[in-house]
C-alpha cells in the first residue's frame, strides 16, 4: 500500500502581477489527494489549473493558503515558492526531453545528477524500467528521432527513474491524436499499475480524464476551485472497453454537464490559451 | 537521383556519384558559368563602357594559370601561396580569440542576468563602430605590424559571436531548464547540460556568420596597414595599376573564405549530431 505522496492542498490563492494587473488565477482552491492516487483535474482552458500543478512543482510562489506533501509544507505563509524536487517530478505539455541527449542519457539524468546512482548502475535500472514499459531498443536514439508518443513514454520513465512521490503531468497527451492517446492511457495505466506512484493530472478531455483517474475534480473557470470532486469507481486495471460500460457512461453524464457550463462561461470571458 | 547511362560506368550506385551526376551539381556549375559569362561579355565582347578598364576573364585566367606570370603573381609563384598563408593564420588566431572569448561571454550574458546588465549596454555601443573606425586605436594601441591588424578582425568577429551565443541560451526554452530542476540538477549541471548544449545550434550559425565577417574585417584592415596578406595584395596592385591580380586575389579570397566556412559547419554538423538526425527524419 503506498504510503508517500499525500498531497494537501488548502486555501491556495495566486494572484499574477499583484501590483499591476493583478489576475487572480486560483482562488481559495482546496483539495486533498490521497497517497497513490490518480487524480484528474479537468478545465477549460486558462482557468489556472497549470498554475496549480506549477505551484506544487516548485515553479510559480504562491500568494495564499498552503500546499503540504506528507505532512511537510511546501509552500505556504513565510515559504511562498516550494523548491522544485525529485519527489514531484512534472512531464511538461510538449515535452522536456533534452533533444540533444540520447534515450539513455535523459533517462539516467536524475540519479546522476544527484549522485545517487553511478552511470552503470543507473543504465541498467533505466534498461529495465524501459523494457517493463515496452521501450527497448532505442537507448541510442535521440528524441529527435521518435515519434512523440515514444517520447512522452520515455520521459514518464525518467520521471520514474527517481522514485518521486508524486507524477505531475500537465496535459502531456494534448498534442497527440487519438489513437495514440488511447494506447498512452492503458500503457499509463499499466506503468501505475507497477509504480502506484501519485498522479496529478491536468486535462481538458473528460472522457480522458473519467478513463484514467480515480478522482477526478472539476474546476471552475479562471479564478480556479473545485466545482465537483468524484470517485470513479470502476476498478483497475481498466481496458478501453470500460469507455461503453453503462457506469461509465453514468459517470459522464454526471459530469459533462458541469464542464460545459464552465467551459462556455469561460469562452465568454475569452480566457487565454492554458 | 540520376546515375550515368555511360557504358564505361559499370558501377553501383554510391553517395559520390550522385553527387557527381545529380542535379545539384549541374545546377551549381550552371550558375557559375552563367556568371563567368556575363564577365566575357560586359567586358570583352560587348565592351561596356562602364567595364573598359576591367581585366576581361581570360587575361585573368592566363595570369592566374601563367608558369610565369607578367605581374608576378599566379598559381606557379611562392609569393602567392606566402600571401594566402599570411591571411589565413591571421584569420586563424582573430578567430580562435573571438570564439573562445566571445562565446564564454554569450553564455555568461545569457545565463545571468546581473552580468547581462553590466555588460549588455556597453557592449551594444560598441558593436555599431565600424571596424575600420577602430584603426587608429588598434595601430596606438599595438605594436608591430600583426597584432593590430588580428585585433580588428577578431573584433568584428567577438561581437557577431558574442551577440549569437546570449540569444541561442535566451531561445532555450523554459521547460527544459525546469525539467532539469525537476530532476535535481544544480547550477553547475545545468549549465553544462542544458545551457551550453541548447545554445549550440545558434552559436554555430553565429559562428558561420562569424568567421565571413573576420575574413572582411582582415582584408580591410590589411589594406589599411598590413604586409603580406590577400588584402595588401589587392591594395598594392590596385596602386601598381596590376589589374588582373586583383581579380586573382578576390577569387582566391573567395575560395578560402568558402572552405573556411564550409569547415566551421562540418565542425558543427559533427558536434550537433541530434540535430541532424532529427532534421533527417523531419525531412524524409
Amino acid at each position: 500500500m503506498k504510503t508517500r505522496g499525500q498531497i494537501r492542498i488548502k486555501d491556495v490563492v495566486k494572484i499574477y502581477d499583484p501590483e499591476g494587473a493583478a489576475v487572480m488565477a486560483v482562488d481559495h482552491c482546496s483539495l486533498e489527494i490521497a497517497a497513490g492516487e490518480i487524480c484528474m483535474i479537468v478545465g477549460p482552458s486558462g482557468c489556472g489549473k497549470t498554475t496549480l500543478l506549477n505551484a506544487i512543482a516548485g515553479f510559480h510562489s504562491i500568494n495564499g493558503g498552503s500546499i503540504h506533501l506528507d505532512g511537510e509544507m511546501l509552500c505556504g505563509p513565510g515559504k511562498q515558492k516550494a523548491s522544485p524536487g525529485s519527489d514531484r517530478i512534472v512531464v511538461f505539455q510538449n515535452g522536456a526531453l533534452f533533444p540533444w541527449k540520447n534515450v539513455i542519457d535523459n533517462v539516467t539524468f536524475g540519479p546522476v545528477m544527484q549522485g545517487k546512482l553511478s552511470l552503470a548502475e543507473a543504465k541498467d535500472k533505466a534498461r529495465s524500467m524501459m523494457a517493463d514499459a515496452g521501450l527497448s531498443g532505442i537507448e541510442n536514439n535521440f528524441p529527435g528521432e521518435l515519434s512523440s508518443g515514444v517520447r512522452r513514454r520515455v520521459e514518464i520513465v525518467r520521471a520514474l527513474m527517481n522514485d518521486p512521490a508524486v507524477l505531475l503531468l500537465d496535459e502531456p497527451y494534448r498534442a497527440l491524436d487519438s489513437l495514440t492517446k488511447s494506447v498512452m492511457h492503458e500503457s499509463l495505466l499499466d506503468i501505475y499499475d507497477k509504480n502506484k506512484v501519485t498522479i496529478f493530472f491536468i486535462t481538458h478531455d473528460l472522457q480522458e480524464a473519467l478513463f484514467l483517474g480515480n478522482k477526478v475534480a472539476i474546476m471552475t473557470s479562471r479564478p480556479c476551485k473545485p466545482k465537483k470532486v468524484l470517485t470513479v469507481d470502476i476498478p483497475y486495471p481498466r481496458n478501453y472497453s470500460v469507455v461503453t460500460d453503462k457506469r461509465f457512461r453514468e459517470l459522464m453524464e454526471e459530469t459533462s454537464e458541469a464542464v460545459h457550463e464552465e467551459a462556455k462561461k469561460s469562452f465568454a470571458a475569452g480566457e487565454r490559451e492554458g | 537521383m540520376a546515375i550515368s547511362t555511360n557504358a564505361l560506368f559499370a558501377i553501383k550506385p554510391n553517395k559520390l556519384l550522385s553527387a557527381l551526376f545529380g542535379s545539384r551539381l549541374y545546377l551549381m556549375l550552371v550558375g557559375f558559368l552563367l556568371f563567368l559569362a556575363f564577365w566575357y561579355f560586359a567586358v570583352d565582347v560587348w565592351r561596356l563602357p562602364r567595364f573598359s578598364q576591367m581585366p576581361g576573364l581570360f587575361t585573368v585566367l592566363k595570369e592566374w594559370l601563367n608558369p610565369d606570370p607578367v605581374y608576378g603573381l599566379s598559381l606557379y609563384t611562392a609569393e602567392y601561396y606566402t600571401h594566402i598563408f599570411a591571411s589565413c593564420v591571421r584569420v586563424f588566431v582573430a578567430f580562435a580569440l573571438a570564439t573562445v572569448l566571445g562565446v564564454s561571454l554569450g553564455l555568461f550574458m545569457g545565463w545571468s542576468t546581473k552580468v547581462r546588465e553590466y555588460v549588455f549596454p556597453v557592449f551594444e555601443m560598441l558593436r555599431p563602430i565600424p571596424i575600420l573606425a577602430w584603426v587608429p586605436l588598434a595601430i596606438i594601441m599595438f605594436t608591430g605590424l600583426e597584432t593590430p591588424v588580428i585585433f580588428l578582425a577578431f573584433l568584428a568577429s567577438f561581437f557577431v559571436t558574442t551577440l549569437n551565443t546570449m540569444l541561442g541560451v535566451d531561445s532555450i526554452d523554459e521547460s527544459y531548464f525546469r525539467a532539469a530542476q525537476c530532476l535535481g540538477a544544480n547550477d553547475r549541471q545545468v549549465f553544462t547540460n542544458v545551457v551550453i548544449p541548447g545554445a549550440m545550434p545558434f552559436i554555430f550559425t553565429g559562428l558561420q556568420i562569424s568567421i565571413g565577417v573576420c575574413w572582411f574585417s582582415l582584408v580591410a584592415a590589411e589594406m589599411v596597414s598590413g604586409q603580406y596578406g590577400l588584402g595588401y595584395v589587392i591594395n598594392t596592385s590596385y596602386t601598381n595599376v596590376r589589374y588582373p591580380t586583383i581579380i586573382i586575389g578576390m577569387v582566391t579570397l573567395g575560395f578560402v573564405g568558402y572552405a573556411t566556412s564550409a569547415m566551421v559547419r562540418m565542425i558543427g554538423n559533427r558536434l550537433m549530431q541530434w540535430r541532424m538526425r532529427e532534421i533527417a527524419m523531419s525531412n524524409s
